[in-house]
């Protein structure tokens, strides 16, 4: 521990070297946001990015709900700008599907990861844990510039042709053979490289905060004392670490199967097709727990601030997310009950993705149990907190029906799974995420939000995803397929509903950019600690914005 | 007999789309046959083209249930879904919801403005470890006796095998020797029709989820179905018989079916893996019809009974069954078709 201070003197001393400055210069316009080396710099871009790429992704799930409303195809045959429509039949269908991969992508790889590690990660890690900076801030710099040429990748394969259309219609989850000899052109190629990119930079970037929150945490700041924000992003950024570099193996297996003649998941050159889904999927379920994880630690934080009270069952809370992540590299495979599975790796499948059940029941309590005996007050953050726990529960009640390989020959691919993983990602993560903007927005920004206007959003919001979302489930048991861009009639009236929901969610998320635009721009000052006695982090030590260059004396943690 | 002139709509194959770039596997449009021989009418009532009830087996407008069930495996699974975990999962979102209500309400800062200190309580932390262990265990067991019971067919009486294409199914009884192709059936005003084709009526089903030729089973019998696929992935799918299986190219996957012998009917399902661009439209069609009706059926297709050999005694095995012997097309055996079902057993 005793090398940390010298560790941070010296990241001063180099600083200083090339600047002969103070802490708080910041250098000129261009140097500053393109060739950043500050961690609260180069997660105030990825926070940025996130949220171009989450208009981009929403704007794609607008398209989706629109052409969804009524019985028929209606909104394909027009030309979109990402893609386009026509008059062909089959290429107004694949660009549905090509709607649906860009959608799954973006959000995905473009909105909530960035916005979680790389954006809070970022901002809040090094903060937290009372260190200066990123371990390898440079490294940090091209884990976020990565991303650029990754979603261009992403978004100009929607103009090549990709098979039957113009992109690749794959789905996000690239499922050979679909993507191999039933995607000719080089859409899928360039899908496969901006994910090759993406998982470059996540590996990156989590090799960054591993060894930032290993070495560099203040004097005194155990392990056991971090922040449930900063263990949700050491638990989170070790899954990726693990579960990347199968994708990459994976979609690099799809590449060759391409354009090199190799026969990885081709029958007929004894491939295996199946194969892929194990691989994909074996990163792809850690994938989700790392799209939720740091929202866990957000909502704890959030909780515990707003209640005025520590944690409650903080060792219960930070293994309850270990556990998560361990168990979550083991149940891989619920996603694939209907591949044809041998009855004895379907109960396995089935037993263990129960168990998960189990860590996040130990978090839901512990966050009520938080809040019980509190002092609760319902600042906007609280509400999307609140909001994350109810709705992350329904989301996780509808995961335990799916678990059962049973049942899931009858709710595989409907639009129950739709509304299972929306209301966890969707209603789970993205609430999360707008809690964690709110709660810290004061401090990154220096700017109070507009109260109000939050609390207006949230309702919004709240109205709008549970009305997209929750009649899905009454599609899937109606069973509605899903990746199909026209249904039955007999289908029609929940899709409307979910289609107004959309438009009340769009509303809200509105309302969201007025906030943000006018309180960056005529917001109150806001003080070091906005939120009284019950944030006790350090961040809420430093000043609102914190100084450029923070600690260079190391606070000491009792 | 309306079945023959049904293998017409073969031709509704978008065999343009079919041969479309970039799908170098789709070259198996070629084997849907061109019988076009235009346009004698479907009598619809008749077995392969009954009248479907829109009250089972298809969607219901505005429904929030798991569509009728019509086999054992479905009424387990719908049982132990409507009963069992639709009660657990309402009682734990309700739960929460009432903690979480409660504590707003009790806890909120008007009412409380002295925040208590207490972060731990070990005998309520093993509380809520231990209790969700046991409602899982509750959920697990039948979910695992489901799972058995799935994997337990009795021996088959029918076998079907059933390929994926991009983007139709086609359906083969290896052991009756029938087999032939299924397509969606297109709306009337469908700008791609060609004149004379035969497009969907309600006697055929809804929109979307009707198809010229469906696959018929007798029901009370158990039918194995041996699904695959020749291009991409595909997934058979029929909701009512809580049926869902991919087809893999390369691969073949068994499940099996019986259906209750009071549910004769028509079910629909669809394509359930996103296989390409007409991923929506490859719908699943299956009329469910009494053992006798059934053989009057395999004999309209000119397949040959069980117990008759192949191509040979056809006609006596016709005339064998209780079934009014029907005109015997010799011409429509197929022994290849037997022997490839004999492989897709193995």
């Amino acid at each position: 521990m005793s090398t940390i201070p010298a560790d941070a003197l010296k990241l001063k001393e180099h600083e200083a070297h090339h600047a002969h400055h103070d802490a708080d210069h910041k250098p000129g316009f261009f140097v500053r946001w393109f060739m950043s080396t500050n961690h609260k710099d180069i997660g105030t871009l990825y926070l940025i990015f996130a949220i171009v790429a989450g208009v981009i992704g929403g704007g794609i799930s607008g398209i989706m709900r629109w052409e969804l409303m009524h019985p028929g195809i209606q909104v394909l045959s027009h030309a979109w700008p990402i893609g386009a429509g026509s008059a062909n039949f089959d290429e107004q269908l694949h660009h549905w599907n090509v709607l649906i991969t860009a959608h799954g992508l973006i959000m995905v790889f473009f909105m909530v990861m960035p916005a979680m590690i790389g954006g809070f990660g970022n901002w809040f890690v090094p903060l937290m844990i009372g260190a200066p900076d990123m371990a390898f801030p440079r490294m940090n710099n091209i884990s976020f510039w990565l991303l650029i040429p990754s979603f261009l990748l992403l978004l100009g394969s929607t103009m090549v042709p990709g098979g039957s259309g113009l992109g690749a219609g794959t789905g996000w989850t690239l499922y050979a053979p679909l993507s191999t000899s039933g995607s000719a052109g080089p859409a899928v190629d360039m899908a496969i490289f901006s994910l090759h990119l993406a998982g470059a930079s996540s590996i990156l970037g989590a090799i960054n905060f591993i060894t930032t929150i290993f070495n560099m945490r203040a004097p005194g700041m155990t392990l056991h004392k971090m922040p449930l924000f900063v263990w949700s992003i050491l638990v989170t950024v070790f899954l990726l670490l693990l579960a990347l570099p199968v994708l990459a193996g994976a979609i690099t297996m799809l590449l060759t199967d391409r354009n090199f003649g190799t026969t990885f998941f081709d029958a007929s050159g004894g491939g295996n097709v199946v194969l892929y889904q194990h691989l994909f999927w074996f990163f792809g379920h850690p994938e989700v727990y790392i799209l939720i994880l740091p929202g866990f630690g957000m909502v704890s934080q959030i909780v515990a601030t707003f209640s005025r009270k520590p944690v409650f069952g903080y060792l219960g809370m930070a293994y309850a997310m270990v556990a998560i992540g361990v168990v979550g590299f083991v149940v891989w495979a619920h996603h694939m009950f209907t591949t044809g599975m041998n009855v004895n790796e379907k109960m396995y499948f089935t037993a263990a993705t129960m168990i998960i059940a189990v860590p996040t029941g130990v978090k839901i309590f512990s966050w009520i149990a938080t809040m019980w005996g509190g002092s609760i007050s319902f600042e906007t953050p609280m509400l999307w907190a609140i909001g994350f726990i109810f709705l992350f529960t329904v989301g996780g009640v509808t995961g335990v029906v799916l678990a059962n390989g049973g049942v899931d020959n009858y709710m595989h691919d409907t639009y129950y799974v739709v509304a299972h993983f929306h209301y966890v990602l969707s209603l789970g993560a993205v609430f999360a995420i707008f809690g964690g903007f709110y709660y810290w927005f004061p401090k990154m920004s220096g700017k109070m939000y507009n109260e109000l206007l939050g609390k207006i959003h949230f309702f919004l919001m709240f109205i709008g995803v549970n009305l997209v979302f929750f009649p899905q489930h009454f599609l899937g048991l109606q069973n509605m397929a899903r990746r199909i861009p026209d249904y039955t009639p007999a289908l029609a009236y929940w899709n409307k509903v979910s289609t107004i929901g959309y438009m009340v969610t769009v509303a809200g998320v509105a309302v969201f950019f007025v906030n943000l635009f006018w309180s960056l721009a005529a917001g109150k000052k806001a003080p070091n600690n906005p939120w009284g006695e019950g944030a006790t982090t350090l961040e809420w030590t430093l000043s609102s914005p914190p100084p450029f260059h923070q600690y260079s004396t190391l606070p000491k943690i009792d | 007999m309306g079945w023959a002139i049904a293998l017409a709509a073969a031709g509704l194959t978008p065999a343009a789309a079919q041969a479309q770039a970039g799908s170098p596997a789709t070259k198996a449009t070629a084997a849907a046959p061109a019988a076009a021989s235009a346009s004698a009418p479907i009598v619809y009532g008749s077995v392969g083209h009954q009248i479907p009830n829109p009250k089972i087996g298809m969607p219901q407008p505005g429904a929030i249930g798991i569509e009728e069930q019509v086999t054992p495996i479905g009424h387990e699974a719908e049982h132990f879904h409507n009963v069992w975990l639709m009660f657990t999962i309402t009682a734990i979102s309700i739960f929460v919801l009432g903690l979480l209500l409660y504590v707003i309400v009790r806890y909120r800062r008007g009412a409380h403005p002295t925040p208590s200190r207490n972060t731990h309580n070990t005998m309520i932390e093993v509380v809520w470890t231990l209790v969700p262990v046991l409602i899982l265990v509750s959920i697990a067991i039948p979910s695992i006796r489901l799972l058995r019971h799935q994997y337990t067919p009795p021996p088959a009486d029918v076998t079907v095998k059933i390929t994926g294409h991009q983007w139709y199914w086609s359906y083969e009884y290896p052991d009756l020797g029938v087999s032939f192709d299924s397509n969606i059936l297109k709306e009337k005003g469908d700008p791609t029709l060609k004149p004379g084709d035969r497009y969907r009526t309600d006697n055929d089903g809804p929109p979307l989820l009707a198809a010229d030729e469906r696959m018929v089973l007798p029901a009370g019998k158990v039918v194995k179905f041996i699904i695959t696929a020749d291009d991409v992935i595909h997934s058979f799918s029929v909701p009512a018989f809580w049926t869902k299986l991919d087809a893999n190219p390369g691969q073949l996957n068994e499940t099996w079916a019986k259906i209750d012998a009071d549910k004769t009917g028509v079910y629909f399902g669809q394509c359930s893996e996103l296989c390409g661009a007409r991923h929506g439209f490859m719908p699943i069609n299956v009329e469910v019809v009494t053992p006798a009706q059934f053989q009057q059926w395999i004999v309209s297709k000119g397949g040959t009974l069980p117990g008759a050999k192949p191509a040979a005694a056809q006609a006596s095995a016709a005339a064998a069954k209780p079934q009014p012997a029907q005109a015997a097309d010799a011409n429509a055996a197929k022994p290849a078709a037997t022997n490839q079902a004999a492989t897709a057993q193995n």
